[in-house]
């Protein structure tokens, strides 16, 4: 078997202990096909029992194993070791508040998530007896990018207006805004704009594009958010030349 | 919470980003480059033709279009990237960021309606 | 168990230095300062062509010293830098499908490229290249 040495340079935090967090650096004996969540779950089965973090599928789908791998935010079921250097700094995600180790605080984050309401709003509810909810593949395609965020937050541990902003909406929860909003079955869009397009959402955001590069799906948060700026400026004139319109 | 005016300002912002993006580096090189160390000749930038642009009505516009859009664009750039570096006195930065633009905007009207 | 979160601290005005990709960021904003400075130039140049003959070859004059020649050089990078990094994302902003067919990135970003030819030639050409 192909065994190699990394050292893991992992930050370690305990409230009841701790005043502020500090590195400690296990030595981990790593299998070729190994990703960094299993160097991880050696620590912790072998080495140290103490050290918490989540993880769940293994498989970059529940989105819960998320850290900072050498700076940069990524799923730690994803990252291979075979990819890294022999020193592999973790810390807990960026811009989350650390409850103990690697584990963080995203409360915020569901916060954010719910206020843009995240579920379809239809023109009218159907009966089951009435039959399915028509969409042509076409009307599919037009969101369907969107549908694949995990929550695994990422995208807010790299976008630096969020670090420096916390009330900044974020980029997870404005690409599912743009997500439902362009469903063809959603007529929602009026009652998220009051979060969306205020000035801790959509407009927020500087176009850094840092979301879209650490997200494990392609989701490409960043985008979604430019195409909501542009619609959320149309809907701004029309509102002007129209001022009776309900805005 | 309250839907934001910025659609004002960032609608200024991306039509003169789009617009800087075609014209400026070009701009750059005519005006400050490309007569300055001989790779055109004089003539490109002579008096007599510089006036027959900005008195042509169509001329007029189009330079003044050149100037106000990038201007606002670099405006509000400038007060995001005041952001970025840490200065959190938005209004003020605001006041001064489009107040230079806005001033840039007049002169420039001026300018060409005197011509 | 007691809960005491963490919070570590972000620097206001360093954070950019810590990631390649946040200082390409900041050189793109950046430009807007190399941007409206050029714009400050132009309207300067539009007052002088107003004064007249003799003040616009004054100002042509300027244009020849070594410090005008030096800003415009770095503005210019800074500029192109601006319209790359414009142009890369418009495919983001505004994606154009038809039907279920998605107009792959490549093509939008590559008319963007092919107009910003056009008008830089049709310049080029007025200006009597
Ligand atoms: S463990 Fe589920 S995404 Fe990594």
């Amino acid at each position: 078997m192909n065994e190699r040495h990394v050292d893991l340079e992992i930050l370690r935090y305990d409230p009841e202990t701790d005043e502020e967090p500090a590195f400690q650096t296990y030595r981990v004996p790593c299998q070729e096909d190994w990703v960094v969540l299993d160097a991880v779950n050696y620590v912790k089965d072998v080495l140290d029992r103490t050290l918490s973090y989540r993880w769940s599928c293994h498989m970059a789908v529940c989105g819960s194993c998320g850290m900072m791998i050498n700076g940069e935010p990524m799923l730690s079921c994803k990252a291979f070791v075979r990819d890294m250097p022999d020193r592999i700094r973790i810390e807990p995600l960026a811009n989350f508040p650390i409850e103990r180790d690697l584990v963080v605080v995203t409360d915020d984050f569901m916060d954010k998530l719910a206020s843009v309401k995240p579920y379809l709003i239809p023109r009218e509810e159907k009966a089951i007896e009435d039959g399915a909810h028509v969409q042509t593949p076409a009307q599919l395609k037009k969101f369907k990018q969107y549908t694949l965020c995990i929550n695994c937050t990422l995208c807010y541990a790299a976008c630096p207006q969020y670090a420096h902003d916390q009330n900044f909406t974020g980029p997870a929860a404005l690409a599912l805004a743009h997500r439902y909003n362009l469903d063809s079955q959603d007529v929602g869009r009026g009652a998220r704009e009051d979060v969306v397009a205020s000035n801790a959402g959509i407009w927020e955001c500087s176009f850094v594009g840092a979301c879209s590069d650490v997200c494990p799906h392609e989701v490409d948060p960043a985008g979604a958010i430019q195409q909501t700026k542009i619609a959320s400026t149309v809907d701004y004139f029309m509102g002007l030349l129209t001022p009776e319109r309900d805005r | 919470m309250a839907r934001s005016n910025k659609p004002i300002v960032w609608s200024l912002f991306a039509a003169g980003g789009t617009v800087a993006a075609f014209i400026t580096p070009v701009m750059i090189l005519v005006t400050g480059l490309a007569v300055a160390v001989g790779l055109l000749p004089a003539e490109a930038l002579a008096y007599d033709r510089m006036l027959a642009l900005v008195q042509n009505p169509l001329g007029k516009g189009l330079v003044f279009l050149a100037v106000f859009l990038p201007a606002w664009h670099a405006a509000h750039r400038l007060r995001i990237t005041a952001h970025d570096f840490g200065i959190r006195a938005d209004v003020a930065v605001m006041a001064v960021c489009y107040g230079l633009a806005a001033l840039a905007s007049v002169i420039a009207a001026f300018a060409l309606f005197r011509v | 168990m007691s809960r005491r979160p963490y919070r570590r601290a972000v620097s206001t005005t360093s954070w950019w230095l810590a990631r390649p990709r946040y200082i390409r960021y900041m050189a793109r904003e950046v430009s807007c300062v190399f941007i409206g400075a050029y714009t400050a130039v132009v309207v300067v140049g539009l007052v002088r062509l107003s004064d007249g003959a003799a003040a616009w070859g004054a100002f042509l004059e300027s244009l020849q010293a070594p410090v005008s020649v030096a800003f415009h050089l770095l503005a210019l990078a800074f500029a192109l830098y601006h319209t790359v990094t414009w142009f890369n994302v418009t495919p983001k902003a505004m994606p154009v499908q038809f039907g279920e067919a998605q107009l792959p990135g490549g093509v939008i970003i590559g008319a963007h490229y092919t107009g910003w030819a056009l008008v830089s030639a049709l310049v080029l050409f007025l200006a009597g290249v």
